[in-house]
């Protein structure tokens, strides 16, 4: 070969299966562009037309998609059916937290994101920032590159891959976390922490890619798959590998005993960018692990499923207990997103196809639900901010049962009360669990929904039963936006709980992974 | 020399940034414990890319490099205006999160 390349074969990379990435991905270069060069009068407009532009066309990109079973850019893209799903569910989110994120009405200062992230809190430039009614406009290309990287994250089909896109849907995140235009030291705080942790995470990611590519000397899935055929026995890096990769995406996941940044970040980052991170990071992070666990490490699922088993039934337990405790109604929110992470590993580990559907379902549905419910948490505020003391919630529906009601019917929904997407989500996984034989776990996941449910039913009677709290905040007549946005979510929640068959039918048609 | 030597060698770095991470206090040296774990990793993918004989691993490591380069421009920006507000990059002091 004397190292010459006789002959170049250019990668085959089939622009048609990646257009949905491309898209969202390119509109994110487009906003920095729009960011550098447009007037700061005309940006927000710009960006928000971009924005709205990229998402559909990325969305109609993925339905044109949709039946495809095929692989891209030399193997290293799936796009198979759950990728497809979990990249619509992500767009569909994305679409409902950009509404949540242009809203400006809400607070008199303007949106929610502070006028320049490097003005000092308190100082006379932020004040004058303010004042002048600046807005911060960079965080529409940060989401795009976030949004894109959660796409990304659901299809990788190798390691590297994988790698690349969990830091590409997690950067803009750790940033966006700490934006926050009130309270800025709790959020700058939040970020400082969610970084730490989450490049903490991403060194376990790698360190076990390392392991992996060191027992099979490849990082694509196939032929990860290959050589553990060919070395049935138990190799230990093998094992490591599997340990460490495990432990990143399980932090991605928020689930216990990986869960310690999620009430701290949720509480800190600015509600929109909170609610946005809840459903789509959940989602990604969620498929991710599917992927994994089913098609690169399907062949060692006798091992990694005590593992699996011990982490779903610490997770469901301590979100439920602890999120009894909580004061804070971002944080009691952050604590169901943990128990709910628990309910989702369900359908993980029973690695069949209706754990599959059930958790693309469970995913879909439950990210509908938190964008709502922090979507609320925006409304209710009094002069210093958002008032998320939950004691502040008293006698809430006395005064606005609109807003009230539609807060209860999305804290049913995560308690898994029938007529709402949580009871068909949860029914879906705990089916799926019974039948791959994780019956324990199912039954330790019915006594979570149950202890869960008395919480989110104390909320209910808190905000409806109870004399109306002393230092009572008001609640904002939102824009259109923030007003399509609830309604969009509580109708999803209503829809998916009365009539959720057709969605049932397409997960289910969805979940087979190409292999 | 095996390639077991630099998996040790790597395994042994990787756990001292694991371990730096958790009991170091100040923010900058917590990110170099990362940093440390992420070039931990670099070392073992090139040694496996030696022992296999592909270039994957290779591949791999430079990945790693640009990936710890984009988080250190983020994570720089994040600890540097915590610094500024609060003169200080202990990771103990910011604790109005509290549960």
């Amino acid at each position: 070969m004397n190292g010459v390349v006789e002959t170049f074969a250019s990668p085959e990379i089939r622009y048609g299966l990646v257009a949905p990435l491309l898209i969202v991905l390119g509109g994110g270069v487009l906003g920095v562009l729009l960011e550098a060069f447009l007037p700061r009068g005309s940006r927000r407009t710009a960006q928000l037309v971009l924005v709205g532009v990229v998402l559909v066309a990325a969305f109609v990109a993925v339905v044109r998609l949709a039946g495809t079973n095929d692989l891209a850019a030399e193997g290293t893209i799936a796009v198979d059916g759950p990728a497809l799903f979990m990249q619509g569910s992500i767009l569909l989110v994305a679409m409902v937290s950009a509404l949540l994120m242009a809203e400006r009405q809400v607070d008199p200062a303007g949106d929610a994101f502070a006028p320049q992230a490097s003005a000092l809190p308190g100082s006379a430039d932020e004040k004058a920032f303010t004042q002048r009614g600046w807005l911060q406009t960079e965080i529409w290309p940060l989401f795009l590159f976030s949004v894109g990287g959660m796409m990304m994250f659901t299809s990788a089909n190798d390691l590297l891959t994988m790698f690349v896109a969990l830091e590409v849907m997690s950067l803009p995140l750790y940033l966006m976390a700490g934006m926050a235009r009130r309270r800025r030291l709790l959020s700058q705080e939040a970020a400082m922490k969610y970084f730490l942790l989450g490049a903490y995470s991403s060194g376990f990611f790698v360190f076990g890619a390392a392991m992996l590519y060191g027992f099979s000397g490849t990082i694509t899935f196939p032929g990860i798959v290959e050589s553990m055929a060919a070395d049935p026995g138990n190799n230990g890096l093998l094992i490591a590998a599997t340990g460490l990769l495990f432990v990143a995406l399980l932090f991605k996941v928020g689930a216990v005993p990986f869960h310690q940044w999620t009430p701290d970040v949720y509480q800190g980052a600015p509600t929109p960018a909170t609610a946005f991170m809840a459903a789509g990071v959940k989602i990604a992070a969620v498929g991710a692990l599917l992927r994994l666990s089913y098609v690169a490490l399907g062949g060692l699922r006798w091992d990694w499923r005590p593992l699996m088993w011990a982490v779903a039934i610490a997770t469901m337990l301590v979100g439920a207990i602890v999120a009894l405790t909580q004061t804070d109604i971002k944080r009691m929110l952050a604590y169901s997103a943990i128990a709910n992470a628990g309910f989702m590993l369900i359908g993980v580990l029973a690695t069949n196809q209706a754990g599959l559907s059930g958790t693309m379902f469970y995913l879909l549905a439950y990210g509908f639900s938190t964008l709502g419910a922090f979507a609320i948490v925006t409304l209710v505020r009094d002069p210093a901010g958002e008032a998320t003391k939950l004691s502040q919630w008293a006698g809430l529906g006395k005064t606005s049962p609109l807003i009230a009601g539609a807060m209860a019917i999305l804290l049913l929904a995560f308690a898994g009360i029938p007529l709402t997407s949580g009871f068909t989500s949860k029914f879906a996984v705990f089916q799926a669990g019974i039948a791959g034989g994780a019956t324990p776990v199912v039954i330790v996941g019915v006594i979570a929904s149950a202890i869960a449910a008395f919480f989110y039913v104390r909320v209910i009677v808190l905000m409806f039963f109870t004399e109306r709290a002393e230092d009572a905040p008001a609640v904002v007549v939102p824009s259109s936006l923030t007003a399509v946005a609830i309604g969009v979510t509580v109708a999803v929640t209503v829809i998916l709980g009365v009539l959720p068959q057709s969605v049932l039918d397409l997960a289910d048609k969805a979940s087979t992974f190409i292999r | 020399m095996t390639t077991d030597h630099y998996i040790v060698l790597s395994a042994v770095l990787f756990s001292l940034g694991a371990f730096g991470m958790l009991f170091r206090r100040n923010a900058i040296v917590v990110f170099m414990c990362v940093e440390l774990m992420l070039n931990a990793s670099n070392l073992a993918f090139v040694a496996f890319a030696r022992m296999h004989g592909n270039l994957e691993g290779q591949v791999f490591a430079f990945f790693t490099m640009v990936v710890a380069a984009a988080e250190v421009v983020v994570g720089l920006a994040i600890i540097v205006a915590i610094f500024r507000t609060r003169r200080s990059a202990s990771v103990d002091e910011p604790s109005l999160l509290r549960f």
